[in-house]
């Protein structure tokens, strides 16, 4: 079980890192969503492994699994899931814009025809 | 319980959703209740930071549940005090977004700029750290639509780039609330710092790399070198208001660590030491060199002055690496300081642009109202390099005062002495093509009348100003009470005590039952 489960991290992480060393938006997008499965299966861990346990009082039952990192990796999916989805307007917008969705600068930024003066 | 606590965020939180639904397509309302919603936080900064003045920190439990079980709102003197800063910062830029008609360049300034408010109070009173991350997130989305506010496919761009590179900040910050949690059971931060004192010494190697992650985290947000590298773009391709907003946001970097490498892991706790001396010092002089060579290497005028913002947080950050109460003020005393000069110069490069055809720092004609622009430049300007008389030398000599004593006090002068001579010179450059070599240009005949920036733009760049030249000549009385925040930050008992035994409903005898 620990070790499914720090493997998957951990390969998420390596697979997320690599995509987000990319020079592309859209495998750089991918690569964050990769991190914030692997930050969303950590958090889990993080209150320790528990099988079959509650987390909520309940009578004659002696062990409990953590409560709280189940409400953090909640509140983290909703917040990931909202950056993401506005990460991926913003750069549709770029690519569309400007027809070229590399993330880094522009080798010339002042020859570049869309650049407008507001 | 008083309430007025979570007022800078609630009124914040209330104004935007109002704004979007029921004044849409009212421009001139939403101004109104934009500015009105600013004002009202100025007063309640001020009442609050009154009220911490003497030393009481006042608690607000949310839901009446006590900490750490519940999310507690702190006020002490340094959030009330970060709380008044942004509020006033907050004023002047929204007047100048007003009178430059840059909120009428696309929809929904006002709203996001409301939300972008309630982030950065939320993230400044919170006493808990992964509510800190959930208020960095709400300031961090509303940033993201201030930033690519009007559109433009530069800024597209580099709104992609902002945005990436916070997604990634904030998925590394989750790292490090996943490990401070495995490691104590709690986020609470007067409660962690109860709990990281009890960790057997044996057995620190968690909590040492969460404190570095987390060390990480802010340094992203502060823009510190080698983690600067989001600033540049996204400062000088935001729209000028937004950018002057956001040169408060580097601050909540500065504040965060402030508060939690005070509090929680405080410069005697034996697993953390060093951790600042070691690495955060020289980050920080290489973030100053990096900085004001940037501002000599500028070719255009916001990128110059994105890269002063680079190098002023390097100084804020050499002080608060020599984590001694007399170096935390000095820092704190500076913060104000690059706050109110970076947002100035960010909406003096705006004046600019307007009469402009770009901010290349190249001859051009010369601007409409170029006479008062060049002069408010030129102060600007002295109070960022840090030459006398304005706040940025003195602050400058705060911070030299309270190395003095440091190790490696050579190296920290040299760095700040030979960096502000490059930014000197950087900043005289830019002034001299941009004001003065503009009269050699003959004007194109054919080019359109160049606009004037309105009334209301001088005013508001003039309101920063002149706040510069009151936080100058009342240099004295700003340095005690940050000296007070510094000595309250290094006791911080009373901080955790009120905290910690504040009863909350669960702890409250039942009565009737």
């Amino acid at each position: 079980m620990e070790l499914l489960v720090a493997s998957a991290i951990g390969v998420l992480t390596a697979g997320g890192i690599y995509l987000m060393l990319r020079l592309r938006t859209f495998p750089v997008i991918l690569g964050i969503s990769l991190l914030t499965y692997a930050v969303n299966v950590f958090l889990f861990a993080s209150g320790r492994l528990t099988v079959g346990a509650p987390p909520i009082l309940q009578k004659g039952v002696e062990t409990y699994t953590d409560p709280l990192p189940q409400a953090l990796v909640l509140t983290a999916i909703v917040i990931s899931f909202g950056m993401t989805a506005v990460v991926v307007m913003i750069a549709l917008g770029a690519y569309l814009g400007s027809d070229d969705d590399h993330v880094d600068d522009p080798a010339d930024p002042t020859s570049e025809g869309g650049r407008d003066a507001t | 319980m008083i309430h007025w606590i979570i007022a800078p965020v609630v009124i914040p939180a209330l104004m935007a959703p109002f704004i979007v639904l029921a004044a849409r397509y009212h421009l001139g309302i939403q101004r109104v209740f934009s500015v009105a919603g600013v004002l009202a936080l100025i007063a309640v900064a001020a009442g609050l930071m009154w009220q911490a003045s003497d030393g009481t920190v006042t608690l607000y439990q949310l839901g009446d549940w006590a900490a750490p079980f519940g999310i507690v709102l702190v006020g002490d003197k340094l959030s009330t005090m970060m709380v008044l800063l942004t509020s006033v910062l907050a004023l002047f830029v929204l007047l100048y977004a007003i009178g430059s008609g840059w909120d009428d360049r696309g929809r929904h300034f006002h709203a996001l700029y409301q939300f972008q408010l309630m982030g950065i109070m939320g993230a400044f009173l919170t006493g808990d750290l992964f509510n800190l991350f959930v208020f960095f997130e709400v300031l961090l989305i509303a940033s993201y639509g201030l930033m690519i506010h009007s559109g433009g496919n530069a800024r597209l761009r580099a709104g992609v780039q902002y945005v990436l590179f916070n997604l990634l900040g904030s998925t590394l910050f989750l790292f490090a609330l996943g490990s401070i949690y495995a490691e104590t059971g709690t986020l609470n931060m007067a409660d962690l710092a109860q709990r990281v004192a009890l960790i057997d010494p044996a057995e620190t190697v968690g909590i040492r790399v969460a404190a570095v992650l987390l060390l990480l985290v802010f340094a992203i947000k502060a823009a510190l070198v080698p983690l600067h590298f989001w600033l540049p773009s996204s400062y000088a391709e935001a729209p000028a208001p937004v950018a002057a907003l956001f040169a408060i946001m580097t601050k909540v970097g500065a504040y965060a660590i402030i508060r939690v490498y005070t509090i929680v892991f405080h410069p005697d706790l034996e697993i953390t030491a060093g951790l600042h001396e070691t690495w955060l010092m020289p980050a920080a002089l290489v973030s100053l060199a990096i900085g004001m060579v940037g501002v000599l290497a500028a070719k255009e005028l916001n990128r110059l002055v994105a890269y002063s913002v680079i190098g002023s947080m390097g100084m804020v950050m050499i002080s608060i690496s020599l984590l001694t109460p007399v170096s935390i003020a000095a820092a704190l005393y500076y913060i104000v300081h690059s706050t109110l000069a970076a947002g100035a110069l960010f909406l003096i490069s705006d004046l600019v642009r307007t009469g402009r055809r770009d901010l290349m720092l190249t001859p051009q004609p010369p601007v409409a109202g170029g006479t008062v622009t060049a002069m408010m430049f030129f102060a600007a300007a002295i109070a960022m390099a840090g030459l006398p008389p304005l706040s940025g030398f003195l602050g400058k000599l705060l911070v030299m005062n309270a190395a003095f004593d440091a190790q490696g006090v050579a190296w920290i002068w040299a760095v700040i002495l030979i960096s502000s001579l490059i930014s000197v010179v950087g900043f005289a450059r830019a002034g001299s093509v941009v004001f003065w070599k503009c009269r050699s240009i003959e004007p194109d005949p054919e080019a359109p009348e160049p606009t004037t920036p309105t009334v209301l733009s001088y005013a508001a760049v003039g309101g920063l100003l002149a706040l510069l030249v009151a936080h100058t000549v009342f240099a004295g009385p700003v340095h005690r009470y940050t000296s007070g925040i510094a000595a309250e930050l290094f006791a911080p008992d009373t901080y955790i005590s009120t905290v910690l035994e504040t009863p909350g409903k669960l702890s409250k005898p039942k009565e009737g039952h």
